[in-house]
């Protein structure tokens, strides 16, 4: 309850400050090999999409597999905006309002599972959001004008190091601040008890509704980010494998944790590279890693916990850490 | 002037089978009443079309004169009738204090944006409702497991919990299912004490349901008896008690009236 | 005109019995555990190479042996390995997780998946493998229709697989175990069923008849490559779920719908790329309109 503890304040902004400056420096400078800087792009961006899959299905409780279709919608909408409306020489100032662009389209289409989302619940749920993903790539490849299922290209590449730093910094402090507000609090009652929630004054469906949207906006950013780092998609990118890449980091690290959605971005990326020189073995490998992982931690590293540092001072004791 | 909860010939189904017949009850301010009646008589299922988790098909109810009859379950509680239940329905993996807070949920002064973006407003907000759960902790005796994951509590405790997580929305008409169900003697003496302070202290109306004679009868001014979701009798207890229908609906079920 | 539409009825039925038979193991799986067995579309792909080794094992015999040996021999080895392989799984990835959050049985589902599709590839390398026919392929000509013997044999041998697993589900004492189970998990020890032996069995009989489907696949469209099971085990688990999930008269029901679905698509509509907008068009509005799909009983939810 006490105002927050200046030494942490100071901490935290001095961390965030430090953290962009060497996203900034250390590529620039060249002391960072622009392999190691791409994989480091790939950490921050799926570190997005597993803040972003874990609100919905750690936190809130209901079990989405159609993410890649929210990633997608902000994917192309970000491409289009760059590659046919924005001149290229305004293109790096608009990024960050193309990447906005990108997420609000995918919020938008977010509804179409938010709705559903009212009466249907668990499996049926998650059939929806698996139907949701498969009819965006369907059309993706039926739209002849975005190249259909041979891709949309010709983005230039704005998808930087400080940007991707930026907006994993900006995901993380807004998905903290939801998670510990009542509307954070409201979706983890829909995750223990739907009905008892209801009955406690949760309005249910405002809180899947801002659930939905929000997750779904970032997953949209996270696509955008992709796109203008690979400059090239297609609707292959975002069938329901990309769908699984996400749920097992939100697995891996754990469901109801941002800590945990960090971590699993991470060692999932880090180790899908260290295991490149398997070759096809890769594939073989890293699925029987998770199934012993899901055997031996049903609820990932850091289910349901989370490290100190991102608790609120105010009003904390609300969580184990 | 109006009753604070008035219900009008309410019958519910399921399936073919009639859980509430022609139920009307009228409640006014600062009364506790209380609802009896063998297992399976309707009593919960009374409070779950009270409070809107069944659809209601048939009856009216009215709650400080307005109809509520179709309204959501969140709206009810918001517009001020809390519950509890007969089965414990905390958040289970959630501390104490989230509980509790999370009754609050309607009444909290902050939109979405500023929440987001933990503004001042919502840091006031948040502060104060954060010292009124710490009351209603104090309150019940529940301060040390503010941080306690609520499935670790042992089953009293967790009773408690869900009364304060129902008081904090500032009900003016709590709903109690079965509150002494697994108490001995020496408990529900002491709950019978909490529920006539919480009354007193909150200017609550009461619904009782219960099954230990001895709480309904220190408890309440009148009750009614329901049987197969038909009521048999009503007035006061100790009148009720010695109703010939009363004691047949319960002899052939629960064996005698204990007191 | 109606030719065509005699000849498209033909060609649905054959897929839809193979999706039904597919369906058929996640509906048994779902009333058993409610777990979503994301792998069993890559069980089946299993079966399909264990059919196709088996078959080309015994055309390879230095006497000749005749095809309908080859064909039977072929559907009892794959049956029976892809029974063992599917009993493996659930003994070793699904078991350990029978009290942990339903979640992490899904998630392990997909991992099992991902290992056998991508196993097999590291077996046996990319290239896609042809499937020798071995029944007769001259068609009958029958009111102006082509029927083919491989049409009938699938659609007839399919149908004998359903039958027999409804009998076996409605009138033995293993199907009233499994029943039992899907209806109450907890109480059932206490009546004394072996739960994990009927479990086990049940992953035995859906696999094994998804072994049935992975040769009658193989027969009626001769490609197989490792990653055949992931289209075709969604669009049966889509027909599970459009008869009612857990519900198998329902994945039947759905296999066929499903079967109809994909035929009939690209004969109405020009491209045939929309016939995945079509199907899973149909599924988001039919759960939105009736969540429980079409046989499956509405959830309950005590207060
Ligand atoms: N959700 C439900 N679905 C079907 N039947 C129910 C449901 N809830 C209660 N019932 C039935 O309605 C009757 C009344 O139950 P209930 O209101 O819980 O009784 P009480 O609380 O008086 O013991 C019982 O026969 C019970 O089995
Ligand atoms: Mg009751």
């Amino acid at each position: 309850m006490a105002a927050v503890m200046p030494q942490r304040r100071y901490l935290t902004w001095g961390s965030i400050t430090l953290l962009l400056a060497l996203s900034w420096v250390l590529p620039e400078s060249g002391l960072l090999n622009p392999y190691v800087v791409q994989i480091l792009m790939y950490v921050g961006i799926n570190m997005i999409l597993t803040l972003a899959l874990n609100l919905v299905n750690g936190y809130m409780g209901e079990f989405s597999v159609g993410h890649a279709g929210f990633m997608a919608v902000g994917a192309y909408m970000s491409s289009i905006l760059t590659v046919w409306v924005i001149p290229p020489a305004l293109s790096f100032w608009a990024f960050p309002a193309v990447l906005v662009a990108g997420g609000l389209a995918a919020a938008a289409t977010g509804l179409v599972v938010a709705f559903p989302s009212f009466r249907t619940r668990g499996d049926y749920l998650a059939i929806v959001t698996l139907a949701f993903n498969m009819i965006v790539k369907s059309v993706l490849e039926n739209l002849e004008i975005l190249g259909g299922p041979r891709g949309f290209l010709g983005m230039p590449r704005l998808t930087s190091l400080p940007w991707v730093t930026a907006w994993v910094l900006l995901t993380l402090y807004l998905c903290r601040n939801l998670v510990y507000s009542n509307f954070g609090r409201g979706l983890m009652a829909i995750r223990e008890d739907e009905v008892a929630a209801n009955l406690t004054s949760v309005d249910t469906r405002k809180i899947k509704m801002y659930a939905f949207l929000i997750s779904a906006f970032f997953t949209g950013v996270a696509g955008g980010l992709f796109a203008h780092l690979l400059q090239f998609i297609n609707p292959r990118s975002f069938s329901i494998l990309k769908s699984t890449d996400m749920l097992v980091m939100v697995y891996l690290g754990g469901i109801g944790s941002l800590t945990g959605s960090l971590l699993g971005a991470t060692i999932f990326t880090l180790l899908l590279e260290l295991l490149r020189p398997l070759g096809l073995w890769r594939w073989v490998v890293g699925p029987l890693l998770l199934v012993l992982l899901m055997i031996f931690r049903p609820r990932g590293i850091m289910g349901l916990k989370e490290s100190k540092w991102f608790i609120p001072r105010f009003g904390a004791g609300s969580r184990r850490s | 002037m109006a009753a604070m909860l008035s219900i009008e010939e309410l019958t519910h189904h399921f399936d073919g089978l009639c859980a509430v017949a022609d139920f009307s009850l009228t409640v006014e301010p600062g009364e506790l009443v209380g609802l009896i009646g063998p297992n399976g008589a309707g009593k919960t299922t009374i409070f779950n079309l009270i409070t809107g988790v069944f659809r209601i098909s048939q009856g009216r109810i009215f709650f400080e004169g307005q109809d509520i009859t179709r309204w959501p379950s969140y709206r009810i509680t918001a517009a001020g009738i809390a519950r509890t239940f007969q089965n414990i329905r905390l958040f289970k993996d959630l501390s104490v204090l989230d509980n509790v807070r999370l009754g609050g949920f309607a009444r909290h002064g902050y939109n979405i944006w500023q929440a987001l973006l933990h503004s001042r407003g919502f840091r006031r907000e948040e502060q104060a409702w954060l010292r009124q759960a710490y009351e209603l902790l104090e309150r019940f005796n529940l301060t040390r497991y503010a941080d306690t994951v609520a499935r670790h509590l042992p089953y009293g405790e967790q009773r408690r919990v869900e009364m304060a997580r129902a008081l904090i929305s500032g009900p003016r008409l709590l709903l109690l299912d079965e509150p002494a169900a697994g108490m001995n003697d020496a408990e529900s003496q002491a709950l019978i004490q909490l529920i006539r302070d919480m009354q007193r202290d909150f200017g609550l109306t009461i619904i009782l349901i219960e099954h230990q004679m001895r709480v309904v009868m220190d408890l309440c001014q009148r009750v009614k008896v329901l049987d197969f979701g038909m009521t048999i009798a009503s007035g006061p207890p100790r009148e009720v008690q010695h109703d010939p229908a009363v004691l047949e609906a319960y002899l052939g079920k629960d064996g005698a009236l204990a007191e | 005109m109606l030719q065509v539409l005699g000849q498209n009825v033909l060609n649905a039925l054959q897929l839809g019995s193979v999706y039904a038979l597919i369906a058929l193991g996640y509906a048994m799986v779902y009333g058993i555990l409610t777990m979503i067995n994301f792998a069993h579309g890559d069980i089946f792909m299993v079966g399909a190479y264990l059919s196709l080794a088996a078959a080309v094992f015994l055309l390879g015999l230095p006497f000749k042996a005749p095809l309908p040996f080859v064909f039977v021999g072929a559907l009892l080895f794959s049956m029976f390995l892809t029974a063992l392989l599917g009993v493996t799984v659930e003994r070793l990835a699904y078991r350990p997780l029978r009290q942990a959050p339903r979640v992490s049985a899904v998630i392990t589902a997909l991992g099992v998946g991902l290992f056998l599709e991508n196993f097999t590839l590291a077996m046996l390398g990319p290239q896609p493998r042809h499937f020798p026919g071995l029944i007769p392929m001259q068609p009958w000509n029958i009111f102006g229709l082509t029927l083919t013997p491989l049409q009938v044999l699938i659609i007839l041998l399919a149908a004998l697989l359903m039958v027999l697993l409804d009998l076996l589900i409605r009138r033995t004492l293993l199907g009233m175990a499994m029943r039992a189970i899907s209806y109450n998990r907890p109480i059932v020890p206490l009546m004394g069923v072996p739960v994990d032996r009927v479990i086990s069995l049940t992953f035995a009989v859906g696999s094994a008849i998804a072994a049935a489907g992975g040769l009658l696949y193989g027969l009626a469209y001769p490609v197989l490559d490792p990653y055949m099971g992931i289209r075709i085990g969604w669009w049966a688990f889509i027909a599970a779920v459009v008869g009612g999930i857990g519900n198998i008269r329902g994945a039947m029901l759905g296999g066929y719908i499903l079967g109809f679905v994909e035929i009939f698509t690209p004969v109405l509509l020009p491209a045939s790329t929309y016939r995945d907008f079509v199907a899973f068009s149909l599924l988001l509005l039919l759960l939105v309109f009736k969540p429980t799909g079409l046989l499956g009983r509405p959830m309950f939810e005590r207060v």
